[in-house]
């Protein structure tokens, strides 16, 4: 089977995080429930024209897609696979809306059109005229990472050479609100912002100088935590590595009861690797792992870590191989192991 | 209402219900083409229109062939409203 490199990795989300030489230097904090993206200028890279009927998850799908083919210098992927937990929330919203404020009638299509939640993708597809295989995955909080282990099978069973792989979600206007309500009268809900991001990446089979390599990718729907070190295990072994092969572990902490996931992990496995959190600076929304995944490349290859994402003091040491652990409510785990 | 004012309204109508973020009242001119390439509108834009026709006007276009006509420019877009409506 062949190996996975990692030719470029591009994100807009809540920090300014899109311009590539800015390594949350400038950590942007917030006070609010829900924050948005830092958006980049969307007239730079596509036209009003086509833009007029893009909503947010769209525009920041088809730039930060662009970019990440161009740093990785390529102009046709072999596959585009995306991963959403909401789709294209905002356009469903408007015309779900307006079937209820026009008692199902005067409906017009753009919203409908636009409302599907493999927009980004075929928006991707149509700007860069790529006929090639293309799929979405929505699978809740797993919907990045199981369009990750789609292009790691492409790439392994030779069906594709470069696969452009991402994760989308857009904040909406109407229903995170009532999800953030529900998560308000909980005991201990998410206690980070709700927001939004894109996250592109162009992964191959082609190694090239300081590329990162994607070592492996698991997702566990259910498992209890002791199951969950179990399972951690063999997968582990399974890549011909122990807990003590991890220098760095990326953890999805977002505030609520289930963060005593991360909790037991570390406090079993890895207490002498470095942790780092995000969901702090990026907020909370299905495809945040995709933004971990962002920090994850970033960290390996500039071999330092933000202070503002370090959850332990970490021991001052190379950073050669990295673990991305992810869970939403006790459910949906996943792990992406990331190597120089 | 008189034509001049219903042309500066289908002109606001259209900007706002086609996201013509780029352009303002002034910028369309009431003889320009407003598909192809006047405005560069397109099918699926003819489909709004459409709609807005039948929900703001309460004029409903069912030959195909009719709206090609209709959707010429602004100006024969509001003559066919005020035609229509003004009875």
């Amino acid at each position: 089977m062949r190996d996975c490199y990692i030719h470029s990795v591009v994100s807009i989300s809540a920090q300014n995080t899109f311009p590539n030489e800015d390594f949350l230097l400038d950590v942007i904090k917030y006070n609010a429930k829900k924050i948005q993206a830092v958006y980049p200028n969307y007239k730079d890279f596509i036209s009003p024209v086509v833009t007029r009927r893009m909503q947010t998850g769209v525009k920041m799908g088809v730039v930060a897609a662009n970019k990440a083919l161009q740093i990785a210098k390529l102009n046709e992927p072999d596959a585009i696979i995306t991963g959403t937990g909401m789709g294209c929330i905002t356009d469903t919203e408007k015309f779900l809306n307006s079937i209820i404020d026009n008692d199902e009638t005067y409906l017009t299509p753009t919203s409908f059109i636009q409302s599907t939640h493999n927009t980004v993708g075929a928006q991707i597809a149509l700007g860069l005229k790529c006929n090639n295989y293309n799929n979405t995955y929505t699978h809740g909080s797993l919907s990045f990472e199981s369009a990750l282990i789609d292009a790691q099978l492409l790439l392994q069973e030779q069906g594709a050479r470069h696969v452009l792989v991402g994760g989308i979600d857009e904040l909406g206007t109407e229903f995170v609100d009532y999800v953030q309500m529900i998560e308000a009268n909980k005991n201990k809900g998410i206690g980070v912002p709700f927001s939004e991001g894109a996250t592109f990446t162009v992964l191959s089979t082609e190694k090239k100088e300081n590329a990162i390599k994607l070592q492996d990718i698991i997702t566990i729907s259910e498992a209890s935590k002791e199951e969950l070190i179990l399972k951690l295990e063999d997968f582990l072994a399974l890549n011909n590595m122990d807990v003590k092969a991890i220098d760095a572990i990326i953890l999805g902490d977002n505030g609520d009861m289930y963060d005593d996931y991360y909790e037991h992990i570390t406090i079993s496995l890895f207490s002498n690797a470095s942790q780092i959190k995000y969901k702090h600076l990026s907020g909370e929304f299905h495809t945040a792992s995709a933004f971990a995944f962002w920090l994850g490349i970033n960290v390996l290859q500039k071999q330092h870590i933000p202070a503002e994402v370090l959850k332990n003091s970490g021991e001052n040491k190379s950073i050669k191989t990295l673990l991305l652990y992810n869970q939403c409510k006790g459910k949906d785990h996943s792990f992406i192991l990331l190597k120089t | 209402m008189p034509v001049k004012e219903l042309r500066e309204e289908l002109k606001e109508k259209i900007i706002e219900q086609l996201n013509l973020e780029e352009f303002s009242v002034s910028d369309i001119d009431d003889d320009a083409a407003l598909f192809g390439d006047g405005l560069g509108l397109d099918s699926i834009d003819a489909l709004e229109l459409i709609v807005m026709l039948d929900k703001d006007y309460g004029i409903q276009l069912t030959d195909p062939k009719e709206g090609k006509e209709v959707f010429k420019s602004i100006t024969v877009l509001a003559d066919y409203i005020a035609e229509r409506t003004n009875k």
